[in-house]
C-alpha cells in the first residue's frame, strides 16, 4: 500500500547540513499496522511527512496506492493526498470550530455537497465514540477526545492509509491505550493501513505488525515484529523486553531465550521437564500480531544439550555469560 | 459661549469624525487585510514563497509607517485631489487617513495570522485543501479574534489621526479642541471635547473586546 524507496531528504540551517533521512527503503502491506520507533532527532518525522509530500524529498520514490505521488503535479498531488489521512501530536484542530465543524472542514476540502457532509460527519462521530460531544470546541474536551476528532477528520474522505505522526505521545497512558485501540479496530474493521512514527516502544507492542527502528536518518532493523523478536541482538527485541538484571551467575550459564508464536512458552515449559535451571527475569505478552516471550535463565550443569533443546523447539538463544 | 452653543458644536465636531473614522476604517480593513495576506503568504516560507515581493512590500509598509501623520497627510494631497475632486474637507481627509492607517492595520494581521499554528496548516495541506481554502477557511477564520482586536487598535489610532485632519478642514472633535479650546482659550470646548473623545473611544475597544470575546474560543 505504501512503498518507499531510495528516500533521502537533507535540511540546511546556518551553513549545517543535516541528513533527515538517509536512504530509507519501506513497505506497508495493505491492512498492517506499521510502527517507526526512534528517538526525536532520528528523522522519523521528516520520513513521515515525506509520505504525504508535506517534506519534498531530495531523492527516491514513494507510491501510495499504486500512485508515484513524487511524481504528481501541484493538483493531483491534491486529489491524491485526499485519499492520505494523518493525525498529529498535538491535534492540530481548528479552534474557531466546534467538533462536527472540525470533521465537516475535511469534507469542505474534497467538496462534499453540503446535504452528503450532515450525515457523514455524524457518522464519523458515532466512529470514534464522541456522539453528544458534536457542538464543543476543541478548547473543551480532553486531549483524548481532541485526538478523537482528529481520527474522525482524517477518516472523512475514508482515505486506505492512515499517518500517526507520535498521535499518542500528548495523551496519558490510559488515554493512549484507548486510542490505540480504536486505531486497531479501524484498522481491523476497515482494512485501514496504518504507518506511524513513535518514541514510546508500548505503541508498537500494542498495535504494529511490523516495525521498524530508525536512528540517525536510517533504518536499524525492520520488519514483521515477530520476526525481528528472533534477530539475534535485536534492539527491538531488547526494548520490548529488556532483561537487565544480573549478567553473571557463579557456576551457571546465563541465557537469554526468546520464543514467540500462540505456544510461545512451550520450549521452555519442555526444558523444565528435563532440566534444573533458574528463571532470573522474564515474561510472555500478547503483542498486536503475536504472543512473545523472552526470558534470562541460569543454567546449571552441562549447557550445550539445554541450549540444543531449547533451540530445536524454535526458541532463539543467546548466551550472555 | 452657552453650553448650547458648545453642544452643537460638539454634535457637528462628532458627527464628522465618526464619519471620517467609518470610512477609512472600511476602506482599511479591506485593504489591510489584503496586504496583510500578502505578506504572510509572500514571506519565505510562505504559501506563495516570494521573498523579493514580500521586501519591496516591508519597504513600502515601513516607509509609510515611518512619516509623521501630519507630513504624510500633505504629501498625499495631489493624489487626494486626483481621488476625491478636491483637497479640503471631510471626505478629503479620508483619503490620507486611510493611506496612513493601512500600512499599520496591515502589520497587526500579519502578526495575528503568523499566530496561527503551523501543525494547523500542515494538517488543512495534509488534507488536500487549496491555497485559497487554507487563507480563507484556516488562516483568516483562526486569526480572527486577533484580527477584530487589532482592527480596534487601527480604529481608536484613526480616531487620533483624525484630530489632525483639520489641517485640510476635514473638521472633527480634535481640530474643534484645537480650534476653540486651544487657539481661543475657550476651555469649556477644551473638556467636553476631551470627554467626548474619552467616551467615543471607550465605547470602540468595549465593542471590540465584546465581539473578541465572542468569536475566541481558545
Amino acid at each position: 500500500m505504501i512503498e518507499i524507496t531510495g528516500l533521502r531528504k537533507t535540511y540546511r540551517s546556518r551553513g549545517r547540513e543535516v541528513r533527515a533521512v538517509d536512504g530509507v527503503d519501506l513497505t506497508v502491506g495493505e491492512g498492517d499496522v506499521f510502527g517507526v520507533l526512534g528517538q526525536s532527532g532520528a528523522g522519523k518525522s521528516t520520513l513521515l511527512r515525506c509520505v504525504n509530500m508535506l517534506e519534498r524529498p531530495d531523492e527516491g520514490r514513494i507510491t501510495v496506492g499504486g500512485v508515484d505521488l513524487t511524481s504528481l503535479n501541484r493538483k493531483r498531488l491534491r486529489l491524491a493526498r485526499h485519499g492520505i489521512g494523518m493525525i498529529h501530536q498535538h491535534f492540530a484542530l481548528l479552534s474557531s470550530r466546534t467538533v462536527a465543524g472540525n470533521i465537516a472542514f475535511a469534507l469542505e476540502v474534497t467538496g462534499e455537497p453540503r446535504a452528503a457532509r450532515k450525515a457523514r460527519v455524524s457518522e464519523l462521530i458515532d466512529l470514534v465514540g464522541l456522539s453528544g460531544r458534536e457542538d464543543a470546541y476543541p478548547s473543551q474536551l480532553s486531549g483524548g477526545q481532541k485526538q478523537r476528532v482528529g481520527i474522525a477528520r482524517a477518516l472523512a474522505a475514508r482515505p486506505k492509509v492512515l499517518l500517526s505522526d507520535e498521535a499518542t505521545s500528548a495523551l496519558d497512558p490510559e488515554t493512549t491505550d484507548s486510542i490505540l485501540r480504536l486505531l486497531l479496530d479501524l484498522n481491523q474493521r476497515l482494512g485501514l493501513t496504518i504507518l506511524l512514527i513513535t518514541h514510546e516502544m508500548g505503541v508498537v507492542k500494542k498495535i504494529c505488525h511490523s516495525a521498524a527502528v530508525m536512528r540517525d536518518g536510517k533504518f536499524v532493523e525492520s520488519g514483521p515484529v515477530a520476526d525481528l523478536l528472533h534477530h539475534q541482538g535485536s534492539e527491538l527485541a531488547h526494548g520490548l523486553f529488556p532483561l537487565a538484571a544480573r549478567s553473571s551467575e557463579p557456576g551457571a550459564t546465563l541465557i537469554d531465550v526468546t520464543a514467540s508464536g500462540e505456544d510461545a512458552d512451550a520450549p521452555l515449559t519442555g526444558l523444565a521437564r528435563r532440566f534444573d535451571f533458574r528463571i532470573l527475569e522474564g515474561s510472555v505478552e500478547t503483542l498486536a500480531a503475536t504472543r512473545a516471550g523472552r526470558w534470562r535463565l541460569a543454567l546449571t550443569g552441562d549447557a550445550a544439550p539445554q541450549i540444543e533443546f531449547l533451540r530445536s523447539h524454535g526458541a532463539q538463544v543467546e548466551v550472555v555469560a | 459661549m452657552t453650553w448650547s452653543e458648545v453642544f452643537d458644536l460638539l454634535w457637528v465636531g462628532l458627527q464628522e469624525t465618526a464619519w471620517m473614522v467609518f470610512v477609512s476604517t472600511v476602506l482599511t480593513a479591506i485593504g489591510g487585510l489584503l496586504l496583510g495576506v500578502l505578506l504572510v503568504l509572500t514571506a519565505p516560507g510562505g504559501l506563495l514563497s516570494a521573498p523579493p515581493l514580500y521586501s519591496v512590500l516591508g519597504l513600502i509598509v515601513n516607509i509609510t509607517r515611518s512619516l509623521p501623520f501630519i507630513i504624510l497627510l500633505v504629501a498625499v494631497i495631489p493624489f487626494t485631489r486626483a481621488v476625491v475632486g478636491t483637497t479640503i474637507g471631510t471626505d478629503a481627509a479620508i483619503v490620507p487617513l486611510t493611506i496612513g492607517a493601512i500600512p499599520f492595520f496591515a502589520r497587526i494581521v500579519e502578526a495575528a495570522l503568523r499566530e496561527v499554528p503551523s501543525d494547523v496548516i500542515a494538517a488543512a495541506t495534509a488534507m488536500g485543501a487549496t491555497r485559497t481554502q487554507i487563507v480563507g477557511k484556516v488562516l483568516l477564520r483562526e486569526a480572527r479574534p486577533g484580527l477584530v482586536a487589532g482592527l480596534t487598535i487601527t480604529v481608536i489610532a484613526l480616531v487620533g489621526y483624525s484630530a489632525m485632519a483639520g489641517v485640510v478642514g476635514g473638521g472633527g472633535l480634535g481640530d474643534l479642541a484645537i480650534r476653540y479650546g486651544y487657539q481661543r482659550f475657550e476651555t469649556e470646548v477644551m473638556v467636553a471635547t476631551v470627554a467626548a473623545l474619552v467616551v467615543f473611544v471607550q465605547l470602540v475597544q468595549m465593542a471590540g473586546d465584546l465581539i473578541v470575546r465572542r468569536l475566541s474560543h481558545k
